[in-house]
């Protein structure tokens, strides 16, 4: 069977996203959630530029270059939005008022701990974003992100070996084969598999152990 | 009269010292003080540290003023964009220092410093690379990372409207990291697109009161920047 697709594993994470969260979204296919979140469902997407509200992708003709997310996108705003500065957008995010952040990943660990912004302790000028304000802040943190590297290397590991992003703040992983929950005192669990795939496949190409309850 | 108008780009960087310390708002072309940036270029001052979100885009503006060799040092939390080809190279051939925070860790360093709270505690970076070498402290069961206030010498900042006690009114996305910087800097400049006659600015709309500004001057961005809002 074929893994999910960035899309499918966007739409995957937007159906388990509740009316009433305000949620963060990282760059890549976490911005990608939000076209998967129908419109009768409010949910509150904040923008740590200081947008709290964002509505969707601006129609052709519609674009306000005043108008732009953390990924230097243009957007539009929903209704009931609001803007912030950058200290109240991260006062938001750090005082633990964002119900849900998404972020991208290069590893996460069994113990919560995720590596997603430099990929050595050498790495020249890596670029940090506001990742670890959102990982240390935000109520909970999903990672999206392939089960595997482009050359197959589990980035579903017992302990990260890249440069920390955050300890122990991942709640759960959207990959493009399972969904797997972080419990605490315990690791992985797995809580759906994409259609197709067993257990035992995935398993096989993760580097940390998969419970089932 | 209280009257912050200045006439001209050279008169609103007028004085800015060699070794300052700039803030540089904006995040990415949204409430960038572009018109400002190239009047430091044109200005002079040199052995700057650039305190900003990203490290330049192509070789204008802030890459500009980099590539003439005129930035000592960046302080960022995000040195790349679709282009950072100026950084880069200065940076690998180790002519510039660069100095990695947080996003929100910068941001709040900086409103400190506008503050007159000299260093915080927060759990952003605690137990990473960027957290290391800094004082750590337990509060209630968690590790937190002490972090020093970030003040500047000279502050950049756009905004959409302004009067001439320097309030400042922000358009869209475009408030940033302007109305924390305007508050932290010795000498606060700001580019407006339109000077409004005082009082008629809502009091409620003002993000950043003319106390923390001291220069306006008005610019021209044009095109579809200066459409009126709600009009795409």
């Amino acid at each position: 069977m074929k893994p999910f697709t960035r899309d499918q594993m966007a739409a995957r994470l937007a159906a388990d996203v509740p009316e009433g969260w305000c949620v963060n979204l990282g760059i890549g296919i976490p911005t990608m959630v939000a076209n998967h979140v129908p419109p009768e469902r409010e949910v509150i997407f904040q923008s740590e530029n200081g947008v709290i509200g964002m509505g969707p992708a601006p129609a052709k003709g519609q674009e306000d270059p005043w108008l732009i997310n953390a990924g230097k996108q243009l957007i539009t705003l929903a209704k009931g939005a609001s803007f912030v500065g950058h200290a109240d957008s991260f006062a938001m995010i750090r005082g633990g008022h964002i119900d849900l952040c998404v972020l991208g990943g290069f590893e996460v660990a069994e113990n919560g701990d995720l590596a997603n912004w430099a990929t050595s302790e050498n790495d020249t000028a890596p670029a940090v974003g506001g990742a670890m304000d959102l990982a240390a802040g935000a109520k909970r943190l999903w990672v999206v992100m392939d089960h595997t590297t482009k050359d197959g290397r589990p980035k579903i590991v017992e302990r990260c070996g890249y440069p920390l992003t955050g300890l122990g703040c991942v709640n759960r992983v959207y990959t493009n084969l399972a969904v797997l929950d972080v419990v605490p005192g315990k690791g992985f669990v797995v809580r759906d598999l994409a259609p197709g795939w067993s257990l035992a496949e995935v398993q096989a190409k993760s580097a940390a152990t998969l419970h089932t309850n | 009269m209280i009257n912050k108008i200045v006439a001209t780009v050279a008169e609103a960087l007028a004085g800015v010292k060699d070794g300052s310390t700039v803030l540089i708002g904006g995040f990415g072309s949204v409430g960038q003080p572009d018109v400002l940036i190239e009047g430091l270029i044109e200005q002079g001052a040199t052995n700057l540290t650039a305190v900003l979100n990203n490290a330049g885009v192509g070789r204008v503006g802030v890459a500009r003023l980099m590539e003439l060799g005129r930035v000592r040092k960046i302080i960022c939390s995000f040195p790349r964009s679709s282009d950072p080809v100026v950084f880069e190279t200065l940076y690998r051939e180790g002519k510039i220092e660069l100095e990695i925070v947080p996003q929100g860790t910068l941001a709040e360093r900086i409103r400190a410093a506008g503050a007159g709270i000299p260093a915080f505690y927060t759990a952003t970076a605690a137990g990473t690379l960027l957290g290391k070498d800094k004082e750590n402290r337990e509060f209630d069961g968690r590790q937190y990372v002490m972090e020093r206030a970030l003040k500047g010498d000279v502050a950049l900042v756009e905004a959409w409207e302004a009067d001439r006690w320097g309030n400042l009114v922000y358009r869209g996305s475009g408030a940033n990291f302007n109305p924390v910087m305007a508050m932290a800097a010795e000498l606060t400049i700001a580019q407006v697109q339109h000077i409004r006659e005082l009082g008629t600015l809502h009091p409620h709309m003002i993000m950043t009161p003319g106390v923390y500004v001291n220069r306006v001057v008005q610019v021209d961005r044009g095109g579809d920047w200066l459409k009126p809002e709600g009009e795409a």
